[in-house]
């Protein structure tokens, strides 16, 4: 399980700099903020966005943490000994993402009761397939996104490239992820013809887990 | 006969149309110590990252211990000392030790052995940012040497290192030789360096110009190599 020490080191380091933490939750919530004065809170429009509002917020903020990810190997040449040393590239990738993964989560978890109140939304009997979602469609995003972390990682223009190459082919996992919040959030259950939109984003999270785990020992070596 | 610790078969990379390396070939065993030499953009630190595994090879083959050095196996036992000191500013001195001892499958309690050998005990719990440059190089020191390689892959290690720091990596790669580890290392610090090389290689613009055993002209005098064997 050397991909758990490679996250808990990444948590770690973030826990103490808390660089990306404080960028994106401050960044989420300005949003939230926001969009709130720009719409009426307790008009019926707002319920049919509230997924697509969500789901922007967190694939905005996300970029923040997911730039970081293999960045934060650059300082000292971090990278270069980490590739040296026995740990696979999927081993290390895989640290990178659950790493990301949990701080995108953490995020994720303080924006919902605020989105609630900004926007007089009653969330809290959906609690539990909210976050079952959050955690599907934040998985496809953290995945893909550690992926284009790593292929970016020495370019000077990283913090533009990854959201460029990351949101176009996140858009499959992002639809699905937003119509189903959306479902959720309007108080009903997901079932019919909606299940389609959570096996595209079940299917998302394993084809893009695979082939990232392929792929990834070609871009760490070059 | 045994096979080499380290094999380098005729080796080519390209960075675009440049040649870095082109048809490099040498070989190492176990207890020698090569001093890579040449200027500043020779290839030197290209070859090493092709050794260390963290560059591909355009052409030809690298063999570490008989296997690929992208091997988890050959990777296990390698020391990598490169131009970074490797190591997280915002974790602590035993942190970062740590850390490394579970990458690479030993005891933790070897942390502590290293930080005590490096003179870094004291400060075991302070984090990196805090350390001066030497504390930072002593500590880098210990996290190559941390699971003890067999082969000790070292980037102009002396380059900057304050005198203590200069002293402990001259007497632990003294140590690691004579305990049969294999040590290739680039260098500019000839005099250094010639002190513990068994072998001397010159690289000039890719092209491995010269290799053999370390003479006494050599550590006589370090100039000797670019002198004898290098282009006017």
């Amino acid at each position: 399980m050397v991909f758990l020490q490679i996250a808990a080191k990444d948590l770690r380091s973030e826990l103490r700099t808390k660089e990306s933490l404080n960028a994106s939750l401050s960044f989420a919530v300005v949003i939230l903020l926001l969009f709130s004065f720009a719409f009426d809170p307790s008009s019926e429009a707002v319920a049919e966005f509230s997924g697509g509002l969500l789901w922007l917020v967190f694939a905005f903020a996300g970029a923040l943490i997911l730039n970081r990810s293999f960045a934060r190997e650059l300082p000292n040449d971090c990278l270069e000994v980490l590739i040296a040393s026995p740990v696979s590239g999927a081993q290390l990738f895989l640290g990178k993402t659950v790493a990301s993964f949990v701080l995108l989560m953490t995020i994720e978890v303080i924006c919902l009761p605020i989105f609630g109140i900004f926007y007089d939304i009653t969330w809290t009997p959906q609690a539990l397939p909210l976050l079952g979602i959050f955690a599907l469609g934040t998985w496809g995003m953290t995945i893909l996104g550690t992926l284009f972390s790593a292929l970016t990682v020495n370019l000077s223009l990283r913090e533009l490239m990854l959201p460029m190459l990351l949101y176009p082919l996140m858009l499959p996992a992002l639809m699905a992820a937003m119509r189903l919040t959306t479902i959720l959030l309007a108080g009903n259950a997901i079932a019919g013809n909606d299940m389609v939109w959570l096996r595209l984003l079940i299917g998302f999270d394993i084809i893009f887990t695979v082939l990232s785990l392929a792929l990834v020992e070609t871009i760490l070596v070059r | 006969m045994p096979e080499p610790v380290l094999a380098v078969d005729h080796v080519c990379k390209y960075f675009g149309d440049y040649p870095a390396l082109h048809d490099v070939t040498f070989s190492l065993n176990g207890g020698e110590c090569l001093a890579l030499i040449g200027r500043n953009g020779a290839g030197k630190t290209t070859m090493l990252k092709i050794l260390a595994g963290l560059s591909g090879a355009a052409q030809g083959e690298v063999r570490l211990f008989g296997d690929s050095p992208r091997q988890a196996s050959a990777r296990r036992r390698i020391g990598l000392l490169g131009h970074g000191i490797g190591v997280y500013d915002e974790l602590t001195a035993i942190e970062n030790l740590t850390i490394f001892a579970q990458l690479y499958g030993v005891s933790a309690s070897v942390a502590r052995h290293w930080l005590e050998r490096t003179q870094l005990a004291h400060v075991a719990n302070a984090p990196v940012r805090e350390f001066s440059r030497g504390m930072r190089q002593r500590l880098a020191v210990a996290r190559a040497f941390l699971h003890d390689p067999a082969l000790l892959i070292l980037d102009e290690p002396f380059t900057a290192l304050d005198d203590r720091a200069i002293a402990l990596l001259q007497g632990l790669l003294a140590e690691a030789k004579a305990a049969g580890r294999t040590i290739i290392m680039s260098t500019h610090q000839l005099r250094e360096a010639m002190e513990l090389a068994t072998h001397v290689a010159l690289i000039e613009r890719g092209k491995l110009v010269h290799f053999g055993v370390r003479s006494a002209e050599m550590l006589a005098d370090p100039t000797y190599v670019y002198r004898t064997f290098g282009a006017a």
